[in-house]
């Protein structure tokens, strides 16, 4: 008879390490640990050795030192005395400013793009569509500079502005466009309720932010009425009310006055300057981006199937709120995940500052300050410490939006 | 009663009516006009604003283009013979063509060869980007690395040759050991060539580049068009197989491995490709050995490779996520081991939805490679800010260079993003 015996008791052999699935990817991670360790030794040995035959070592205390080097387009208050850690914030304000208006600027025009691109009428879509390709197939440095040179080569200088006749004039007395920079109205308060202007800008915002709270208020009410009794009330002049009184009320107690920029002996004086640089960068970040966007949208719109168009129309809406209530919604899942990395792209491509001379993180920490201390590692590094970091925010921000306008399934 | 066709009943039509031609507001492009541009009273609006704006965008650059002087040789002398009429000053550009497009060091002598080298890289490309043509010429596309290299560098012809003997003694190894085991074959290949490269360095002889056939041309003389061509030929085809190794190594279930992909590709992901070339010119010089010397071309190349090489493995990872899990667990019943199943079953479709994606992120990192005018190279764009605009001569003609460049790297991207679309028709047969 026989019986059935145990199965052999396994022992491990050294052959197992590669031949048993269980063990083997054990042994592939210590393998790839160990090459990983030795490339990192090998690295930081050879690091050390350089360093120490260059007579350098690894410090950030040159962040503390004063810069000495000025900065004209700047947030907050600097000076050549301030230190390369003030320098450096300065950069990442700047950059911040040229990402985020870059972003908005982008935005719009990739949609209004985006959207006649589809258009009915044949010419206009031609016009977006060559507006696309053109701005997409060259690169984002050229366009820069195209648009640096325009505004420093092709712009009059301020002494055009001067004389009985003058070869330049302001764009409706209130702009100047001139080879260093553009000058707009400043708006003041002259009875300002604080006494720091900052503090009646703050005051102005939250008499928005409360307009919109009251006015979503009123809205969300007007959507019960209308779910209760079938009749929406009209809104529209509560809203206006809401909107425009108590702000128009504000500034005109807080006295609103618009300083103009004059010409007052070789510059133009007051007003708010945009310099030449920020100008170059942010315009062409935004159509070069723009031409990008332009392709999202339309491939959001085209991607909702023609059926919930008819669906809609069937229902007896008019175009406009078909467009609004049925596709724009659902596009927007669509649309929404490629502009995330175009803001992205938008706020790496700021970097691309330094070739206009525009003061970004990458111009001041990687380069003046880079070039003036030598520091190569420590300013490298920190900026990619800063690339990083606002990638991350960006994205962490725009997937939380995301996730707000997903499609919930049940 | 009987002949009821003769004309005994006046009212009867007897043949049909010929056909009139439509209304006229309804034929030809009158009838187009109608619909597409003036359909409604918006659109009639629009249609006229464009027009205006097409006739002044025409109106401003058409006179500057085809009043355009080809022959003088500096802007003082084109302002003279324009004398004060509206034109452009191509004469930068026919005077200045050799720099523009191979910089401004590259010996005279020796242009040939790098326009032979593009010429054998039209021949090359050609059975990679068009599946119709016969596979032997895939051959030419294996060697051509080797003969590019020699080329447009030039110095001994030993060089490239024993670089490539050591892929040769690589697949021939692999090929040998590979069927038994992937790991083995792999690191056998790797030996084999180390072997091959190290015994090729004994016997190149001192001083072989000095009075070799092709004069030696250090990188640093590279420029112009022909350095941004370089660069992304090179980045890109370098970055593919490493892309589909961060891929691979993303979905591995081998933390470790998982891990370390994950990290690098985010990383390279969140930073601008111009830091990377910061670190290419400021800092990688550290972390080689100290009597070491890299020069420039190649650091640039191995940041620009690595930084297209996190946006490719992303890519390849849509390719890999797109592909039903049906195809692993088919490979798995098979009994295909994880080397077999990807190189058999699962990478042949991966890859092939993801070829828009890659020539996507090619034609992106294409433009990009003028960054590195940044860094001090002359690349075209960094040609046209230094050199050039800085001469005596030519100080001042900015639209003539940048719609200059702007016009080669339009028709380079457009090219290959026309080619995708196709590309993308073609293989979309394959699903329906």
């Amino acid at each position: 008879m026989s019986t059935l015996t145990d199965p052999p008791k396994e022992q491990f052999q050294l052959s197992m390490l590669i031949n048993d699935t269980r063990y083997r990817s054990l042994t592939f991670q210590a393998i790839a640990a160990l090459v990983l360790a030795l490339a990192i030794w090998y690295l930081g040995n050879n690091l050390i050795q350089n360093l120490r035959a260059a007579g350098l070592n690894i410090s950030y205390s040159f962040l503390g030192d004063p810069s000495g080097y000025d900065i004209n387009q700047r947030l907050v208050e600097y000076d050549s005395q301030s230190s390369h850690a003030r320098a450096a914030i300065v950069g990442i304000l700047n950059t911040v400013l040229v990402a985020f208006l870059a972003c908005i600027t982008a935005t719009i025009f990739g949609v209004i793009a985006g959207v006649l691109r589809l258009s009915n009428n044949w010419l206009i879509s031609k016009i977006m569509a060559v507006y696309v390709e053109v701005f997409r197939n060259i690169p984002v440095l050229i366009w820069i500079i195209i648009i640096f040179t325009i505004m420093t080569a092709v712009m009059p200088g301020p002494r055009e502005f001067r004389g009985a006749e003058p070869t330049a004039s302001m764009v409706l007395d209130l702009f100047a466009f001139t080879n260093r920079g553009v000058y707009i109205p400043m708006p003041w308060f002259e009875t300002g309720l604080f006494a720091s202007a900052g503090m009646n800008w703050v005051l102005v915002l939250a008499v928005l932010a409360g307009s919109f709270f009251v006015m979503r208020k009123v809205e969300q009410n007007a959507t019960k009425k209308q779910e209760e009794t079938g009749i929406r009330p009209n809104t529209l002049f509560i809203g206006l009310a809401v909107w425009i009184l108590p702000i128009v009320l504000l500034l005109f107690v807080m006295g609103l006055t618009w300083e103009v920029p004059e010409l007052k002996g070789f510059n133009f004086k007051g007003g708010i300057k945009i310099g030449g640089p920020l100008i170059a960068l942010w315009f062409a970040l935004s159509i070069y981006t723009g031409a990008f966007i332009a392709e999202n949208v339309r491939a959001g719109i085209q991607a909702i199937s023609k059926g919930q168009t008819e669906a809609a129309a069937a229902l007896g809406l008019r175009p406009g709120r078909i467009m609004n209530l049925v596709v724009l919604p659902q596009a927007l899942r669509v649309i929404i995940p490629p502009l995330i990395s175009n803001f992205l792209n938008i706020t790496k491509n700021s970097s691309l500052a330094i070739a206009v001379g525009y003061a970004d993180i990458t111009a001041t920490l990687g380069g003046i300050t880079l070039n003036q201390t030598g520091r190569a590692i420590e300013c490298v590094l920190l900026l990619m410490l800063f690339y990083l970091t606002a990638s991350l925010l960006i994205s962490m921000a725009m997937n939380v939006y995301n996730a707000s306008v997903k499609l919930k399934e049940r | 009663m009987s002949d009821k066709t003769t004309n005994s009943i006046a009212f009867v039509a007897e043949g049909t009516i010929p056909e009139s031609p439509p209304p006229a507001r309804e034929t030809g492009v009158y009838k187009w006009a109608r619909e597409n541009l003036f359909s409604n009273i918006p659109n009639s609006i629009l249609t006229l604003v464009a027009l205006a704006l097409i006739y002044s965008v025409l109106s401003n650059t058409l006179p500057w283009l085809l009043n355009g002087i080809w022959t003088t040789s500096s802007l003082a002398e084109c302002r003279e013979v324009l004398d004060g009429k509206v034109g452009a000053c191509f004469s930068v550009l026919s005077e200045r063509w050799n720099q523009l497009l191979y910089g401004f060091k590259y010996p005279t002598e020796a242009y040939w060869r790098p326009n032979l080298a593009l010429v054998l890289l039209l021949i090359a490309l050609a059975p990679v980007l068009f599946f119709d043509l016969p596979r032997q010429l895939l051959g030419f596309t294996v060697v051509y690395p080797f003969i590019a290299f020699w080329l447009i560098w030039g110095g001994s012809i030993l060089v490239p040759v024993i670089a490539f003997l050591g892929f040769v003694a690589a697949a021939v190894v692999f090929q040998r050991f590979g069927k038994g085991s992937f790991a083995a074959g792999f690191f056998g290949a790797l030996v084999a060539a180390l072997v091959v490269w190290k015994v090729g360095g004994f016997l190149i002889p001192e001083g072989a580049s000095e009075n070799a056939m092709l004069s030696s041309v250090p990188s640093r003389d590279l420029g112009g068009f022909m350095l941004n061509m370089m660069l992304g030929v090179t980045c890109v085809s370098l970055s593919v197989p490493l892309g589909i190794a961060l891929a691979l190594g993303r979905q591995s279930s081998m933390p470790l491995i998982k891990w370390i992909c994950v990290i690098f590709i985010e990383f390279v992901r969140g930073v601008p490709l111009i830091t990377l070339l910061f670190v290419a010119s400021v800092m990688l010089s550290y972390f080689f050995p100290p009597d070491a010397t890299v020069d420039l071309f190649l650091r640039v190349v191995i940041m620009i490779t690595l930084f297209s090489a996190a946006y490719i493995a992303e890519v390849i990872r849509g390719g890999l996520a797109a592909l039903p899990t049906g195809q692993y667990e088919a490979a798995d019943s098979l009994g295909l081991d994880y080397p077999q199943a990807m190189r058999l079953i699962i990478l042949p479709q991966a890859l092939k939805i993801s070829i828009p994606g890659i020539v996507n992120v090619a034609v992106g990192l294409f433009k990009d490679t003028t960054l590195v005018s940044v860094i001090s190279m002359f690349d075209l764009v960094g040609m046209i800010r230094g050199p050039i605009l800085a001469s005596t001569e030519w100080n001042g003609v900015y639209w003539e260079l940048l719609g200059f460049a702007a016009f080669l790297f339009f028709i380079v991207c457009y090219g290959i993003s026309q080619y995708s679309q196709w590309l993308e028709r073609r293989l979309a047969t394959g699903h329906r």
